[in-house]
């Protein structure tokens, strides 16, 4: 009779937890073997930082008028560039294994799908940090910034919480993949391009047309970058914040069960459909 | 479902009437699987022989939780697969034709990830990966060169040791040889025997490969368009579609069986667009 190894034995919460730790380390690993390619991507996102950091400076003004703007912008930068790297992370799961051929491997292990989304989620908040930190090393170096009275505890609350409602509302878009192959890659970037417009990255909302500016709402990044601005620019304190703390609570509630549920659901479709195969 | 529960039941797999159809164009369906049902003993190695969009890749996709039924049960060690796919995940493992890794990591960096999906940490998968991997004859130095770098045979030797770190009791062999050169494939015959013998795996081999189902099954299915139109050992479809006094080969059993040529089914089969991936693994 087969003797069964010790994974058989396991308990079911000790199994998933090495899959989380499993998919962590393997995006570790890709970004290793893939490490050339990394750092293009991070001089292209360093460089895309230091242009907008120079449209600051090239409005003119007075001196602290000046570093206001520029930190403006890149306070910008610097929070799109982390929030859209997880949304790209977890929305692009399903895809990137579909491209590289692991799909049904991936799909078959008895590792739960909450598992998967979790384990990117984790990587994607950890590289994601790592990244815009060598960026603000870099910009550091290159303008006068108007954080005198930044309350970064504060700032960094505001984005640990944003972080979890991105990671749901990745999940969400991830199960785009899932429903069709191609076209659910093409809906997922055109998101991403629709949060980039709408969440005030470079600009307040209000300059934007007034049927636009309603659209904000359902962002997180809207809120979290309010509330960042204020407690960077303005040194606000994390309390004061409400306003932009409570929507992201309940986004951070209500994105990663739906996004579980409707991946899910995704996965069932596509197991009955006969979607669930490597293309590309 | 406890493990004991697991080990000690009867059937390593059981499928019944299980029915498949996929959409196809516009109004119409094809029939992926028809009506298909086999047992699959502890410890038995049962093929499944057929040609290109036969449905051999649906069944094993059937099996393996990635495709579901329209109809029909499929228990595997007694557990209904698709209603608790994930209690008999645990217990299998797929190797399929196109040995599915992440081409820029290294056999090590992939074979740890693939432990961690079944649970095996890394204490438990580095030795066992060296063993398993100089088991199989595989230069121990190259662990860590990049998976695109290895030779198809290398690669798909691989994914067996990957299949093997995590001890399944149920082994789905998807054309593991298909496309491999000659010394490759021997290699890889030669691994499924010895998994066999030492692990005692119950083994489903969907091939097309007349000789290999021969010399590693016990029992051996034919499946043409969906419908599994025979089920015995090598010696039984003999003696059951023998045309005279001399026992056919297994190809000219084929040939009664199904009213036609191997070579003609897969060019038939080809045209069938159902899984579109069974045609493009040919």
């Amino acid at each position: 009779m087969h003797s069964l190894s010790a994974p058989l034995s396991k308990p079911g919460w000790m199994r998933e937890l090495i899959a989380i730790w499993g998919y962590a380390q393997r995006n570790y690993y890709l970004t290793k073997r893939y490490f050339m390619w990394e750092v293009v991507w991070l001089v292209y996102s360093t460089m895309n930082a230091l242009t907008i950091g120079f449209i600051g400076v090239g409005l003119g003004g007075s001196p602290e008028a000046t570093a206001r703007t520029t930190t403006f912008l890149l306070i910008g930068t610097m929070v799109w560039s982390y929030l859209s790297m997880i949304f790209d992370l977890l929305s692009e799961t399903v895809s990137w294994e579909r491209w590289e051929g692991t799909i049904e491997y991936t799909f078959m292990s008895p590792a739960s799908r909450t598992t998967q989304l979790v384990g990117m989620g984790i990587y994607a908040i950890v590289y994601g940090m790592a990244r815009v930190i060598v960026m603000l090393v870099a910009i550091s170096f290159f303008f006068d910034l108007s954080l005198g009275s930044a309350n970064y505890l504060g700032a960094a609350g505001i984005l640990a919480i944003c972080s979890i409602s991105l990671v749901g509302f990745g999940m969400v878009a991830a199960v785009m993949p899932l429903l069709s192959p191609e076209k659910g890659q093409q809906v997922t970037s055109i998101v991403t391009a629709v949060l980039l417009l709408i969440s005030g990255i470079y600009y307040s909302v209000e300059v934007l047309p007034g049927w636009m500016q309603p659209l904000a709402n359902i962002s997180p990044v809207y809120y979290a970058l309010n509330g960042i601005r204020n407690t960077l620019l303005e040194g606000a304190s994390f309390g004061s914040q409400w306003d932009n703390i409570w929507p992201l609570l309940i986004m951070g509630l209500i994105f990663p069960p739906l996004g579980l549920w409707l991946f899910q659901r995704g996965e069932h479709f596509a197991k009955r459909t006969g979607r669930l195969k490597r293309a590309g | 479902m406890t493990i004991e529960q697991v080990q000690n039941s009867r059937h390593a797999l059981e499928l019944r009437d299980i029915e498949k159809k996929f959409k196809k164009g516009r109004k119409g369906y094809a029939n992926a699987l028809n009506s298909v049902s086999l047992t699959l003993g502890r410890g038995e190695v049962v093929g499944v022989l057929g040609p290109n969009g036969s449905g051999k890749s649906t069944l094993i996709r059937v099996i393996s939780t990635l495709t579901l039924p329209d109809a029909g049960e499929v228990e595997v060690f007694g557990i209904d697969a698709v209603r608790h796919p994930k209690e008999v995940q645990r217990y299998m493992n797929r190797v399929s034709v196109e040995a599915s890794f992440f081409k820029k990591l290294s056999s090590m960096e992939n074979l740890i990830f693939g432990a961690k999906l079944y649970g095996v940490s890394d204490r438990e998968s580095k030795p066992r990966i060296r063993e398993i991997l100089e088991g199989i004859g595989f230069d121990y130095k190259r662990v860590n060169e990049p998976m695109e770098h290895l030779s198809r045979g290398m690669q798909q030797k691989i994914a067996l040791a990957r299949a093997l770190l995590t001890s399944p009791l149920l082994m789905l062999l998807d054309e593991p040889t298909t496309g491999l050169d000659p010394r490759s494939k021997k290699d890889v015959q030669n691994l499924i025997e010895r998994i066999r013998a030492d692990h005692e795996s119950s083994i489903l081999l969907c091939t097309h490969d007349m000789s290999e189902a021969e010399e590693l099954c016990d029992r051996i299915g034919i499946l043409l368009s969906g419908k599994l139109i025979a089920l015995d050992t090598a010696e039984g479809l003999k003696r059951q579609f023998r045309t005279s006094d001399q026992l056919p080969t297994l190809e000219e059993v084929f040939m009664v069986a199904t009213g036609t040529s191997l070579e003609e089914a897969e060019f038939a089969g080809e045209d069938d667009t159902l899984p579109e991936d069974e045609a493009k693994a040919a």
